[in-house]
């Protein structure tokens, strides 16, 4: 008799419940004329001068290790980005960190703030990874409630809530996937003053910072009174440069922080892949150099999609809070008794449309189902006259 | 040109059949303004002429392409302005640029047989006097047009679902 290898395992990791996303993708895979609105990627590839700056780095046999916090030219190109892009000051030499993807920053901010016991809080809904990834630390994820009603904006009343004597740090997830929700500059400072005051670490996650529609575009806590010293800022080139298969994410923070994360890094990682910190250098250099064309251009061919996408959930009478920020609608779902799980199997049977049910984002989630806009226009269109038709038949 | 206008111009180009409440919808601008931007390029000439692209390989009709690069005498105080106007006059002509490099003149050639195109080359466009010599180069196959690519199977390569 073999042994069982559950007996084995870490309890607390094994209860951590699998992606909802999962059942879904092995359903629609098995559908290949179904229009997909769950993908979480652009849907266009990486620009060219990137992938060859890439490809002339194989062939020039660049193939060694880089240094442990990744190529010193990239981090001061970071550094020049976040200074003129949002107005914060990193020193290159030791507050910016290149990671295997953002989802490596939000693990190592993660690893080294929580002690056992530490709770964390996690605004939801929100992207998968938070809460498993304050379990995997050690620690105790505690949801915080946000709603459609103030356009699923974290507010000091919500958090002030959940916190306990035990509260360490947050999670500062925006612009939000799935909701497309954002912090104006008026929520960031009421924020700010909380976060102080309760002496919060602040895990702030602004992968979908180039993807913000209003005039000001994006705001960074960490630029808020007395937030810099506490915010650790996590970012990446996945979505604002079409680079998600790449695996290119950075942190920058205090080099108090960074030095302890890039510890772990150092470890575990040794150093983020050597192309892809030089075609994410190559990003860097043209968008300073010729203005961020590429980055604008993306972002108003979203900017397009996404008001298409919230008028035409408007006029099939559902509630939809217009987005701001990254590339997804979060409509309510009409009340006629299904779930959104329910209500998206039944959509991807019978109309071969995926949406992913709120619930996957976190259980407020509920009455609602995620889509993605970074798709092609005509199949948008197509994929929203197919919702149209089974809400009217529900 | 102004910003609504180059907005408008990249989503027609994309799809010019879109109804004018959905363009004013993506832009954000009003259904006037939206009427009276693109009213404006069309009288302009900015926009010539909304017509799609077509893959003629999948009709069965019979059709044959060529490139001809024509080499021509400039004419005096006219330059090649003179002779490009009589070769697009021809209805067989679908295209013509002035080019630098070794040749001056390129056209995009069209016939119902290749025996017609031929006696277009042969009849028409090197008896013109300024004309002083052609090369015809037949189109095999399109593999991409005004930025479309012919070729079937142009896949997502995104995984369908993902966080």
């Amino acid at each position: 008799m073999s042994l069982n290898a559950k007996d084995y395992l870490n309890r607390d990791i094994v209860n951590v419940p699998k992606s909802g996303i999962r059942k879904f993708f092995d359903v629609a895979q098995t559908m290949p004329g179904a229009i997909s609105l769950g993908v979480g990627e652009p849907d266009f590839v990486t620009p060219y001068h990137i992938r060859n700056a890439a490809i002339n780095s194989i062939l020039d046999g660049e193939t060694q290790y880089t240094s442990n916090w990744g190529l010193l030219e990239l981090r001061q190109e970071i550094a020049l980005y976040m200074k003129s892009r949002f107005q914060l000051t990193y020193d290159p030499a030791k507050e910016v960190l290149i990671t295997v993807g953002a989802s490596e920053g939000i693990d190592l901010a993660l690893r080294i703030l929580v002690n056992p016991g530490d709770e964390v809080l996690v605004p939801q809904p929100s992207y998968v990874s938070y809460a498993p990834g304050v379990v995997f630390a050690g620690g105790k994820p505690v949801s915080v409630r946000t709603d459609a009603s103030n356009g699923f904006a974290l507010t000091p009343e919500a958090v002030l809530e959940a916190l306990t004597p035990n509260t360490k740090a947050i999670i500062l997830p925006y612009p939000n996937n799935p909701t497309g929700g954002i912090l104006d500059r008026e929520g960031l400072e009421k924020l700010a003053k909380l976060f102080v005051e309760k002496d919060l670490i602040v895990i702030s996650d602004e992968i979908y910072a180039e993807l913000t529609y209003t005039d000001e575009g994006h705001v960074s806590i960490a630029t808020m009174p007395g937030m810099w010293e506490r915010t650790i800022v996590i970012n990446g080139f996945s979505k604002s440069f079409a680079m998600t298969g790449w695996r290119m994410g950075y942190l920058c923070a205090p080099a108090a922080f960074c030095d302890v994360m890039c510890k772990i890094h150092q470890y575990t990682i040794m150093c983020a892949p050597r192309q892809g910190q030089v075609a994410a250098l190559q990003a860097l250099r043209q968008g300073r150099e010729d203005g961020w064309q590429d980055v604008a251009q993306m972002r108003s061919s979203y900017n397009q999609r996404r008001r298409l996408m919230v008028k035409a959930f408007r006029d099939m009478g559902l509630e939809c809070f217009e987005p701001m920020g990254a590339f997804y609608v979060f409509p309510a779902i009409p009340k006629v008794g299904l779930t959104s799980e329910q209500f998206c199997e039944k959509l991807l049977r019978e109309m071969e449309v995926v949406a992913v049910p709120g619930t996957a984002f976190g259980e407020c989630g509920e009455g609602h189902i995620r889509c993605c806009y970074a798709t092609a226009l005509n199949l948008l269109n197509e994929a929203l006259s197919r919702i149209a038709q089974f809400v009217k038949n529900l | 040109m102004r910003n609504l206008q180059m907005e408008l111009l990249q989503i027609l180009k994309e799809d010019c059949r879109l109804p004018l409440e959905q363009l004013a919808t993506m832009t954000g601008a009003s259904l006037e303004e939206v009427a009276a931007a693109i009213a404006e390029m069309e009288k302009s000439g900015v926009i010539l002429r909304y017509s799609p692209v077509i893959n003629w390989d999948k009709v069965a009709k019979e059709r044959v392409e060529a490139m001809i690069e024509v080499r021509v005498t400039p004419q005096r105080d006219q330059g090649f302005d003179a002779i490009a106007e009589r070769i697009y006059r021809f209805d067989e002509v679908k295209s013509v640029y002035l080019m630098s490099g070794a040749y001056d003149l390129l056209l995009l050639v069209e016939a119902p047989t290749l025996k017609e195109l031929a006696f277009f080359v042969s009849t028409k466009l090197s008896t013109l006097e300024t004309v002083t010599g052609t090369a015809t180069h037949f189109v095999l196959k399109r593999y991409k047009s005004e930025g479309i690519i012919f070729e079937d199977g142009k896949e997502d390569k995104r995984l369908v679902v993902m966080a």
